[in-house]
């Protein structure tokens, strides 16, 4: 059971902007998002990793209001946010235990020990857990990544692409995994795959242009689709709808 | 006060954890039990629990306990370890030069002209996106900051100042010579960085380094004038500009624009 919180929502932006280099890469989002699993869609360049980026607090908005976990103060926030970055360094000399319990001492948090081993056990990684990182494959590096980001049992979860480099059947365990993570978190995954947000999303933002074209839940994204859109299965055809692709095969 | 203490039966139920005990038995024989210490006393033991316990006890102490890191990570910044060890080889190497006489001539010390930029590697070890892999992730934690910039600089300046005091002692070159551009290049690394990122920052110095210090050396075969007193005033004003303008540039070390 959880205390309730003092807030509405654990991410809530009102107008937010944020620059990647020189160009508005997030330009005018509004977006209320609660506990659960949200699905961040879009095309490539869409804005979703500097989104990710200005709700880890490592890129500061341009313009706009960003309030998480009701306006927290970003040391004691940082400690309740967890965040896996698109591209996730690791120290190849490092192993997985090691790594965890870094990430968890650069969280500050107490009980390192107990701690990392829960986060591994998570990702199944504990036969692996004495292993140094350059000997795993990319998809056990993928779950240290996941690893590392729960170590702190976080209120918000961002996740940059966490399932690229994962099977199949590592992407169903995950996907599982998301909607566990999901029942008392606030859990932000950005992904190009439709069908990991059909499978495990409660909610779907979808950006393109640095802007919101969408947000409900895949049954109405789903809804959005008809059969002249592009597309293999129902969600992806909502997709391409609401970013009014052109039914043209062979175009980017 | 009379009371009704609770029957045999529904005791022993009790103890057992019956699944079937109504709620307001089970609450009031709890209530009574909190109170009552004789009928604590008939919660006799349970045989087969007790064996249970005797079996799990030896157990249950040797569980392992959660493996400790044996990595130590507090100061030195993982992605440093190789490049501290680096300095401390240039340091070794550059003491080897001057013993034999080579390089620039007798009335240059190697050692005296690479100390300046040596911590500039180990800062920018510490905080380029370019040699940290980590970088992101380590900027978006609690602990990203103006204090674990300070233990990392620290770390570096630990590995190096008594590295260069050696050399300095075996080479004859006085502390106060290097001490101060030494410290000077390397806050001024971190205040540039707060700038345009560290790693602009650290090859902007090492440009710096190469034509206000190396240059006239290699021109004039005599140290450049950056090492005499005369300079010790201009040292200590970088070192008090690039104070400055890390604390009050602190914030840009929680966020990405730092390890640019």
């Amino acid at each position: 059971m959880t205390a309730p919180t003092t807030y509405a929502w654990e991410i809530a932006t009102e107008n937010l902007r944020v620059k990647a280099g020189r160009r508005m890469a997030v330009d005018g989002v509004t977006l209320k998002m609660g506990r659960g699993v949200h699905g961040l869609l879009g095309p490539n360049g869409a804005g979703k990793t500097t989104l990710i980026r200005a709700l880890a607090t490592v890129l500061e908005p341009a313009a706009g209001e960003l309030h998480l976990l009701g306006g927290m103060e970003s040391r004691e926030l940082r400690k309740r946010v967890g965040y896996l970055p698109q591209e996730f360094g690791h120290y190849k000399r490092f192993t997985v235990r090691e790594f965890v319990a870094y990430v968890a001492w650069l969280k500050e948090m107490r009980d390192i020990p107990a701690a990392t081993q829960r986060a591994i056990d998570r990702v199944g990684l504990a036969d692996r857990a004495d292993d140094r990182m350059k000997t795993l494959s990319g998809g056990m590096i993928r779950r240290v990544g996941i690893a590392q980001a729960i170590v702190n049992d976080p209120e918000i979860l961002l996740l940059d692409e966490p399932t690229a480099g994962l099977d199949p059947a590592q992407r169903l365990r995950f996907r599982e995994l998301l909607t566990e993570l999901g029942t008392d978190a606030c859990v932000v995954v950005s992904t190009h795959l439709v069908e990991d947000v059909a499978a495990a999303c409660t909610d779907v933002v979808l950006l393109s242009q640095g802007k919101l074209v969408f947000q409900g839940t895949p049954a109405d994204l789903t809804g959005q689709g008809a059969e002249h859109h592009p597309g293999d299965s129902p969600i992806e055809r909502g997709y391409s709808a609401v970013l009014g692709l052109p039914d043209r095969p062979g175009t980017w | 006060m009379t009371t009704n203490h609770p029957s045999e039966p529904l005791l022993r139920r009790y103890a057992r954890g019956d699944a079937d005990l109504p709620a307001d038995q089970l609450w009031a024989v709890e209530a009574h039990l909190e109170t009552c210490a004789p009928c604590r006393g008939r919660l006799a033991p349970e045989p087969i629990a007790e064996a249970v316990w005797a079996e799990l006890l030896p157990q249950l102490d040797s569980t392992p306990q959660m493996p400790r890191s044996r990595r130590r990570y507090g100061w030195v910044s993982p992605a440093a370890g190789p490049w501290l060890a680096a300095i401390l080889l240039v340091t070794a190497a550059a003491v080897v030069l001057d013993r034999i006489g080579f390089a620039v001539g007798d009335r240059v010390s190697v050692v005296l002209l690479v100390a300046p930029v040596l911590p500039v590697l180990g800062v920018a070890a510490s905080w380029s996106r370019a040699l940290d892999p980590a970088y992101e992730l380590t900027a978006a934690t609690p602990r990203a900051g103006l204090p674990l910039v300070f233990r990392r600089t620290a770390a570096v300046l630990g590995v190096l100042v008594p590295g260069l005091t050696i050399a300095g002692l075996v080479t004859d070159v006085g502390f106060a010579r290097w001490l101060l551009p030494c410290l000077a290049f390397t806050l001024g690394t971190l205040a540039l960085g707060t700038l345009v990122g560290v790693t602009r920052a650290a090859v902007a110095l090492i440009a710096a380094w190469a034509v206000v210090i190396v240059a006239p050396t290699i021109a004039f075969t005599r140290t450049s004038t950056a090492f005499d007193a005369e300079a010790a005033p201009v040292w200590a004003g970088v070192l008090a500009v690039s104070v400055v303008v890390i604390v009050l540039r602190r914030m840009t070390f929680t966020r990405l624009e730092a390890n640019r």
